[in-house]
């Protein structure tokens, strides 16, 4: 029998803390491999982009960027989030507002549903409006046919021109498939956690249901609700596979900021393509520091409810 | 009780409905207009047969890396201090951020013959761009947020007692990890690990530009259906989608079977 086996007594806190962290030499490389990893998959990159961008001159940088073509990507794309941010914002609070609020039967059918545009692929999540509203889908069967189901209408479109695949209607309802469930992922398990209670005590002392949603509800879900809007903003405005399908890729019209920087690599232009990659970059990097900055103020307004 | 169930509801199914599910469903009809031999036969013509087993083996793969190395970065993140940490932690969600396309030309360009690494690589007779190499790379970019992201919240509420008790019960820290925390661990590696693997899956805009799109070699399958789409092939595109929609589903439920396992397993640890 060892001694250690016989003998009885508390370790030296310096042998306790052996056992329960790693020694020196694994620590560091651990931290060095998590560094490496991240430095070459994720840090390089980023660098890369703005490095490319500028390689041609600043002066090269702000012609590409501020060039015709360039801005009316820009405006398209700010279009398509001001139309599907919000949207999908109504819709995330309201299915928030029902599932966490209430109990009805179908309630998990329903939270799977919500997801399910996470899992289809964008090339896709394109292709099924193609498949509704192009013409050789169910809209154009009934009304661009020789006899058409519905004249009038077959007649207004034509006379205004108005298409849905590839043009600008077609661009937004993509980008609303695409980041359909972010706001309401991101509000259904906060206002499950938070209950009903309040809610229920702002009905009793005589609130209406609208005075209760605005002063009681809004206010314990603004920080999840900007979250998910930052997210779903995010992905709107850098969204590529699935406009892609529906756009047709017209320049000036139909492009998008992401379609845009396809197009000038396509032709060899890297510093451009780089140029506007940089703009949806610095996007990307508000994006983290905004989501960043809400993390830790959550974590803060959790630790004062917590001591209070 | 409170108001506007009916409005609210109302509203969530009719806009998922019109958004999501109605649109979802003409793949279906529009694919029921193929015999099933046409069906049979586009779903299994080579250049789509191929483009299942490529995205299929980079998919898994590069969710693999991403399961080990995510690992590593969580765990760092959360037992270690050290310098740029916090930047460390806010950098992991990029490929969140980053649009796939901006994702899609840095990569390339990285990668390519003149690039930073590439011009390393090349030498060493490491071909990464137009090769399934590079499909690979650019999915472990796009995969790597999922794992740390769920693995983290969890290592960080892990009770310390448990590892005190397993190393004076004995066992040194090897045994602790192995024995102890990485049991506890698995469901939410699991569930990362599906969640990097589905996303892989559906990948489009990240991949082509440094996959070249070489039918038979380096052709991932929503590349088949795009070019299907481009012939005006609507029928054979709506066929391959539909295998690639049921995959998709099949992980959404194992994803949900395995996020139940996550939950339970924690309540249990905090019971």
């Amino acid at each position: 029998m060892t001694p250690a086996a016989t003998t009885f007594h508390l370790p030296h806190p310096a042998v306790r803390r052996h056992t329960t962290s790693e020694p020196p030499w694994v620590r560091r490389l651990l931290i060095g491999l998590a560094l490496g990893f991240i430095s070459l998959f994720l840090f390089l990159p980023l660098i890369f982009v703005f490095t490319q961008a500028l390689a041609k001159g600043i002066g090269f940088y702000f012609h590409t960027i501020t060039d015709p073509m360039a801005w009316s990507a820009i405006k398209l794309t700010l279009l398509a989030a001001a139309i599907s941010v919000p949207l999908n914002c109504v819709f995330g609070v309201c299915a928030a507002w029902a599932i966490a609020k209430f109990d009805f039967p179908g309630k998990n059918i329903l939270l799977t549903l919500i997801d399910l545009p996470f899992s289809v692929s964008p090339v896709i999540a394109g292709m099924i409006y193609v498949l509704v509203f192009g013409a050789q889908g169910w809209m154009g069967l009934w009304l661009n046919a020789d006899n058409p189901s519905f004249p009038w209408l077959a007649n207004w479109l034509n006379e205004h021109n108005f298409k849905i695949i590839f043009a600008v209607p077609g661009i937004v309802l993509a980008t609303i498939f695409v980041t359909f469930p972010f706001v309401a992922r991101e509000l259904i398990p906060l206002m499950q956690a938070q209950g009903r209670s309040e809610e229920e005590a702002a009905r009793v002392l005589g609130a209406s249901g609208w005075q209760t949603f605005w002063r009681v509800t809004v206010p314990n879900i603004k920080w999840g609700l900007l979250y998910g809007v930052i997210l779903c903003n995010a992905r709107a405005m850098g969204e590529f596979g699935a406009v892609s399908v529906v756009s047709g890729k017209i320049r000036g019209e139909t492009n998008t900021l992401p379609l845009h920087i396809e197009a000038l690599y396509d032709e060899y232009n890297y510093a451009g393509a780089f140029a506007v990659a940089s703009l949806l970059a610095l996007l990307a990097l508000v994006t983290l520091g905004l989501k960043t900055w809400i993390e830790h103020k959550n974590a803060a307004l959790n630790e004062t409810e917590k001591s209070a | 009780m409170l108001p506007g169930f009916k409005l609210t509801l109302g509203f969530t199914v009719f806009y998922l409905g019109l958004i999501v599910l109605i649109p979802l469903a003409a793949v279906f009809l529009k694919t029921s207009s193929l015999t099933w031999n046409e069906f049979w036969q586009t779903v299994t013509m080579p250049t789509a047969i191929a483009s299942y087993r490529i995205t299929f083996g980079a998919s898994l793969l590069a969710a693999l890396v991403n399961a080990v190395f995510g690992l590593i970065v969580a765990w760092v993140l959360v037992r270690y201090e050290f310098f740029g940490k916090k930047i460390v932690d806010a950098l992991v969600d990029l490929p969140f951020a980053l649009p796939t396309a901006v994702a899609g030309i840095t990569l390339a360009s990285l990668y390519s013959s003149k690039g930073w690494l590439g011009q390393w690589l090349e030498p060493l007779g490491i071909k990464v761009a137009n090769t399934q190499i590079g499909i690979f790379i650019a999915l472990t970019f796009i995969g790597l947020p999922f794992i740390v992201r769920t693995v983290q919240p969890i290592l960080e509420d892990l009770d310390p007692e448990l590892e005190e008790a397993a190393s004076s019960l004995g066992a040194n820290r090897w045994q602790v990890f192995w024995r102890v925390i990485f049991p506890m661990l698995t469901p939410a590696l699991l569930t990362g690990f599906a969640l990097a693997f589905a996303r892989a899956l559906g990948e489009y805009g990240s991949v082509i530009f440094i996959a070249g799109g070489i039918p038979m070699k380096t052709q991932i399958t929503p590349v088949v259906i795009m070019q299907e789409l481009d012939m005006f092939e609507y029928g054979k595109a709506t066929a391959i989608a539909v295998v690639m929609l049921v995959a998709s589903f099949v992980l959404l439920l194992t994803i949900n079977v395995l996020q139940w396992w996550t939950n339970r397993y924690n309540t249990n640890n905090l019971a």
